[in-house]
């Protein structure tokens, strides 16, 4: 019985490195949307002040086209980070971008982009407590969402679009579904 | 050239280790003293060796070498001096070269001051040491060659992470990495010693005092990192439970238990298969941080660019050390012989409850920090474990530990009197518990959290408790005054180290608590002239203008701070913007007082023409860092005790003339 009480330590061990195996192959930043392959939620969000008529973003707007749908705020830094490769991205012209300005400040959502620059086609506000967010699904900001020409949400990404992600999982799975 | 010729060091260091890690060993089981000795010679040409390579990737920083891919990586050419020498160790394969640096010296200090250790506990000590320098090695060389060359070379780097620059953040890593492997020392002689079978008080003399070290370089590096989070993050708190301040935090809970077990193995000769599993533990836990902070398996601010391959050799490096070593303890462990017995009510009893406490902590811990990936690999859905679940659970089992900190000093070895020890405590109980009381009353009864009060009054305790033990090693009020300061004259260093580090550790509960519970934040937007009232300081915005710095932009607030009317500070938080790599950081103003911290954080224009600005008042913020530094002062007085000098180990009668104590 003492010996086995020895055992102890090699055996909790064993069992936490069974599941760092696990883990390896598990990404705890990927967390699966549940909407995948669904249609995107109904919306039909008001357009940043300033920005025009008929600016914002609705559900049928996002049909026909392979498009980006990228979650921000004038609040949220990890946006600036990623906002200037959205710039170059829009400038590419490979897919439209459409943004929402989530539990922002509309005004200050419409400022933020005069100062960084804006690459969106279409924005829409959409102020605390972000319902269209949550239906989207969404955990923070920065994501972008990668909707077909369906208007099916095919991927979604969680954090800054950097230009590695960009060339490795987003623009392969956009030429995919432009084909 | 010179990038290769580091290189080449590494893998030359990598055959030495090769050597050291077998050749001593096989003559230690064979007796063969020749054998045994090329240890020494091994583990001096190791640290020259790394030293050479080392220095190799330090000169490509210094010069801004861009054809070394890692230095075009993470530096550049506008960063300040100290930043491209930091910058050698803000990133993974560089960091990782400090740790086998560090490694190495740890080996060559063993040869340098263990000339009395017993040769066959040193060969094998050595042997275990250079069996986790070739794990290392190869892991560098096969995973993370930080000499790797670029072809073209960049024109210019793409910098390091502009929240790294910092001084703060500077001298973080190192300490941390000297605690971190300083713990393999304890780690190689125990599995020397279960190899052996052998543990007495000789081991625990050259165990403490690395330990101890060890110990003060941890404490140093996490609290390093915190103050860098408190004034720097910008958020105005210092502690967030992050797995990588988790990762850092748990071998210092079981590097503590150990300091202390060590002590019971030495004067007692008891607890000793506690004591070397507390050894393995502690060394396992730094690596598993290693393993945490590179492999990717667990999401954190401090994470490293993760890689599989990287994630799967470490994971495998951890199974040998920390799986061999615990299967080595289950096999040789019970075999043991077990030393002095003692009373549950004794010194070495009070010991072993701390002992208990520390380790249910450490597990605790753990157990936080795993279970997103426990929930996760189980299919349960992704979890995130945060404050909340720590300081509800770790902290509770804190409080039975300061309450059995201020009792076990005074109890005596063997069979302790805890009636008499409470009876000595009487003033130290009734003044903490008036302290508690005041403290509840003072914040207004409930509107302040209960735990304030408990959380003062523990730190009175513990403090008056530590100052008992003091008065009682020097009889004072018993005997003339004098003769109590002649006593206080003579008290062994180490004695004075167990006081400072306990008296600073209730100063610190008591910053802790006070700046947790009373905290008075503000978040507005206010405009220039506008004046907001935080705790008292009137804060007047006077302007915010840009300023240039070497490698950044900034927009810098001016607030004019007074207090009841009389000037008080002038503050001024920046907002940086580095432009290699493009970030924003935040610069807070800091104004300590002994009573807390005045601090200020100046944002972005908000939409009504005023600047979003940050106010807070942090109370007592300085008691914690004070008290940390007293427990670092501590643990370097205990380590002066003549004692614990390192290298003045000798396994008495058998080997060396008992006298000879002096390195």
């Amino acid at each position: 019985m003492r010996r086995l009480l020895y055992l102890l330590p090699v055996a909790v061990f064993g069992i936490i490195a069974l599941f760092f195996l696990r883990g390896l192959t598990l990404n705890p930043r990927e967390i699966p949307s549940v909407l995948i392959n669904r249609p995107v939620p109904e919306m039909n969000l008001a357009p940043l002040p300033g920005r025009g008529e008929n600016t914002g973003l609705a559900t049928a707007d996002l049909k026909g086209r392979v498009s980006l749908v990228n979650i921000y705020g004038s609040w949220c830094i990890a946006c600036v980070q990623e906002h200037p490769y959205l710039v170059q991205i829009k400038k590419q012209g490979i897919v439209p971008i459409h943004g929402i300005d989530w539990r922002d400040d509309p005004v200050e959502g419409a400022k933020w982009l005069q100062k960084h620059g804006d690459p969106y086609d279409r924005v829409g506000i959409d102020p605390a407590p972000g319902r269209t967010a949550v239906d989207f699904g969404v955990t923070g900001a920065p994501e972008t969402f990668i909707v077909d020409k369906a208007g099916l949400i095919r991927y979604k990404h969680i954090g800054p679009v950097t230009p590695e992600t960009w060339d490795k999982v987003l623009l392969p799975i956009i030429k995919e579904l432009n084909k | 050239m010179i990038a290769e010729i580091g290189h080449f060091a590494l893998i030359l260091a990598l055959a030495v280790a090769l050597v050291q890690a077998t050749i001593p060993l096989i003559g230690a089981s064979r007796g063969n003293a020749t054998w045994m000795a090329l240890s020494g010679p091994t583990s001096t040409a190791q640290v020259l060796l790394i030293g050479i390579s080392f220095a190799a990737l330090m000169h490509a920083y210094v010069t801004s070498d861009f054809s070394v891919m890692n230095v075009a990586q993470n530096s550049h050419t506008d960063k300040p001096m100290l930043y491209k020498v930091a910058g050698v160790w803000g990133n993974h394969e560089g960091s990782l070269l400090l740790w086998i640096t560090i490694l190495a010296l740890f080996g060559f200090a063993v040869t340098l001051f263990g000339r009395n250790l017993p040769p066959g506990l040193k060969s094998r000590a050595l042997a275990v040491q250079a069996m986790i320098t070739v794990g290392f090695l190869l892991f560098i060389l096969l995973t993370s060659n930080p000499f790797a060359r670029l072809e073209p070379p960049p024109i210019n780097g793409s910098g390091l992470n502009p929240l790294l620059q910092d001084p703060g953040l500077a001298f973080h890593p190192p300490l941390l990495y000297l605690g971190y492997v300083g713990f393999s020392m304890a780690f190689s002689f125990a599995i020397a010693a279960l190899i052996e079978g052998r543990v007495d008080a000789a081991w625990a003399r050259w165990v403490r005092p690395w330990t101890l070290a060890a110990w003060v370089f941890l404490t140093c590096g996490i609290a390093l990192g915190s103050w860098w989070a408190y004034y720097e993050l910008g958020w105005g708190g210092w502690w967030y439970w992050d797995p990588v301040e988790n990762a850092s935090f748990m071998p210092w809970l079981a590097g503590t238990a150990l300091l202390h077990s060590a002590v019971v193995v030495e004067k007692r000769d008891a607890l000793k298969s506690w004591t070397i599993l507390l050894a393995i533990t502690a060394f396992g836990l730094s690596l598993l941080g290693t393993f945490l902070v590179r492999s990717g398996v667990i999401t954190s601010v401090h994470a490293f660019a993760t890689d599989p391959a990287r994630g799967v050799f470490i994971l495998g490096l951890l199974v040998v050390a920390i799986g061999g070593s615990f299967l080595l303890y289950a096999l040789r462990a019970p075999t043991l012989k077990t030393g002095g017995l003692f009373a549950p009510l004794s010194r070495e009893g009070a010991l072993l409850l701390n002992n208990v406490l520390m380790a249910t902590g450490a597990g605790t811990v753990l157990l936080g920090t795993l279970y997103p990936l426990f929930a996760d690999a189980l299919d349960l859905g992704k979890v995130s474990v945060g404050p909340p679940f720590f300081n509800s659970v770790f902290l509770p089992l804190m409080v039975p530990m300061v309450l059995a900190m201020g009792i076990g000093p005074l109890m005596s070895w063997k069979r302790g009197d805890l009636a008499g020890a409470l009876s000595r405590l009487k003033v130290a109980a009734i003044v903490a518990l008036i302290v508690a009381i005041v403290t509840w009353v003072a914040q207004g009864g409930s509107l302040g959290p209960w735990w304030a009060a408990a959380g003062m009054g523990l730190a009175v305790w513990l403090l008056l408790g530590t100052l008992t033990e003091l008065a009682e090693r020097t009889r004072l009020f018993r005997v003339p005054v004098g003769q109590s300061l002649l006593r206080l004259g003579k008290l062994p260093r180490a004695a004075w180290g167990m006081t400072l580090t306990h008296a600073g550790l209730a100063v610190f509960i008591a910053g802790m608590t006070a700046s947790s519970a009373w905290k008075v934040e503000s978040v507005q937007s206010q405009k220039i002239g506008e004046t907001v009232t935080v705790a008292g300081y009137a804060f007047t915005l006077k302007t915010v203008q840009d300023v240039q710095g070497p490698n950044y932009i900034a927009s810098r607030g001016t607030f004019e701070v007074t207090k009841d009317g009389a000037h008080f500070a002038v503050m001024q938080p920046q907002k940086r913007s580095y432009k290699m790599p493009p970030m924003p950081t935040t610069e807070a103003a800091i104004e300590t007082t002994f009573l807390g911290d005045v601090y200020a954080v100046v944002g972005d224009a908000s939409s009504d023409g005023g600047y979003v600005t940050r106010l807070y008042f942090n109370p007592l913020v300085v008691w914690m860092w004070f008290g940390t530094a007293m427990m670092v002062f501590g643990g370097l007085v205990s380590l002066s005790d003549r004692r614990h000098r390192i290298g003045a180990p000798t396994r008495a009668p058998t080997h060396v003339p008992a006298n000879s104590v002096k390195a």
